[in-house]
């Protein structure tokens, strides 16, 4: 493979993987705080 | 009698007669004492710079076997970076010290982590524009992590010739952040862009999520980027331990005994691999300026997205937000703030700068992982 191909790929890939990678963490990470949102503490009686 | 005195005596000054029998073992002794020089006296990553400028001066004193296929250096080498292990047990430390905690009150800060590693990819395309082979550009490339330990995992893996320059560029970048970034982002923004008040983050993260997040994002990201998953898993080890709080030993040997020792181990052996005959050439020099232009171009693309980010919400985002999205931990963030409050006392950005610099710390290790997966699947590795 050329160097051409071979940066280009990787800069599509690579890159695109990263975002694409951290986008769906940050939704998964998003959820997670919807399905586990902190709770107020109990005020003692 | 006599002749054995002479040559016993002869013994002792050979060192000596080879002293400037190649004159790059000259200049790397030098280097070493700069490196000693800006750790001791400058306080520049003295941790790494110390053992890293004392291992090149061991390397490079004529005649030094520390490097042999016996030498001391050579058998913590083959143990620990030949092996990866090295940069994996300082990942847990790094796990361990991390609180993802403003990350996830935001977790759309994670996108700015990603803006941050396009010097990777960037400064791959001009290696192999300068003519370095792939696995090289590659490793260089990573540079632009910011992230020592990625940068030596990478390396020590696909390039170990270039194990010594790459991580001296990586490391001694990661100290300079705070004198490369601020021009960088004056330049890309106004003052109006600089002087955004940003609402303090509010959104209190409930212990369950910080328990699920670093089994989530090991899960996650091993299923994409399985080559990754050294790095990924060691660091959210090191963070799932933290936050766990039921090992507080183990979190405790792994932020300090562990990664104290396996700092002054990896250190020693990379400054052990800058032995003049491999280390002064202009390859050396033009990763350095690789490495350079890295931090600068993930800088700029970071500020550049916290600029759409500042259309995308109608003006409420301050841009020099964008620059925190590298893995220096918490520099960037720090540099961040310092910068908001020059231009506005009333701007408090630590917070949202924390979020993007943890999102640059994972974005770095998923950038990694990302790219050898991506080059597995090119077939380049196995």
């Amino acid at each position: 493979m050329d160097n051409f191909t071979f940066g280009l790929t990787m800069l599509i890939c690579g890159m695109g993987g990263t975002i694409l990678t951290l986008w769906i963490m940050s939704l998964v990470m998003s959820l997670l705080g919807r399905l586990f949102p902190e709770k107020p503490k109990k005020e003692e009686a | 009698m006599v002749e054995a005195i002479i040559n016993g005596l002869g013994g002792l000054i050979i060192g000596f007669q080879t002293l400037f029998v190649d004159w790059r073992n000259a200049i790397m002794l030098l280097v070493g004492f700069l490196l000693l020089y800006l750790g001791i006296k400058k306080d520049c990553e003295p941790l790494l710079l110390v053992p890293i400028g004392f291992g090149c001066i061991l390397v490079n004193i004529p005649l030094s076997d520390v490097m042999g296929p016996e030498g001391f250096v050579r058998v913590i080498y083959e143990a620990g970076i030949a092996t990866e292990l090295f940069p994996l047990l300082i990942f847990i430390g790094i796990g361990a010290m991390t609180d993802f905690g403003p990350v996830l009150a935001q977790p759309s800060t994670f996108l700015l982590g990603a803006a941050g590693q396009f010097g990777i990819f960037l400064t791959l395309l001009l290696a192999l524009a300068l003519g370095f082979p792939q696995l090289d550009a590659v490793s260089i490339g990573i540079i632009g992590a910011c992230d020592g330990p990625t940068a030596i995992y990478v390396t020590s893996k696909y390039a170990p010739h270039l194990l010594g320059a790459v991580s001296v560029a990586a490391y001694s970048y990661m100290s300079l952040v705070p004198i490369i970034q601020p021009p960088i982002m004056r330049l890309l923004t106004t003052k109006k862009e600089r002087e955004t008040v940003m609402k303090p983050v509010a959104r209190p993260v409930s212990k369950t999520t910080k328990l699920l997040f670093p089994l989530v994002i090991t899960i996650l990201g091993g299923l994409i980027a399985p080559k990754g998953l050294p790095l990924l898993g060691t660091i959210m080890l090191g963070n799932l331990m933290k936050e766990s709080g039921v090992v507080a030993r183990l979190t405790k040997a792994s932020e300090n005994e562990i990664a104290n020792v396996t700092t002054l181990f990896l250190g020693l052996c990379i400054g052990a691999t800058m032995v003049g005959s491999a280390f002064v050439k202009a390859d050396t020099l033009i990763i350095l300026c690789l490495g350079f232009i890295a931090i600068c171009l993930d800088t700029v693309c970071g500020v550049c997205f916290g600029k759409i980010l500042r259309v995308m919400t109608g003006g409420k985002f301050n841009p020099l937000v964008g620059a925190a999205g590298i893995s220096a931990f918490p520099m960037a963030a720090r540099v961040v703030q310092k910068e908001g409050q020059k231009w506005n006392k009333k701007s408090y950005l630590l917070m949202h700068a924390m979020g993007a610099n943890a999102g640059g710390q994972v974005g770095s290790v998923i950038a990694a992982a990302v790219m050898l997966s991506v080059l597995a699947g090119m077939g380049i590795i196995r």
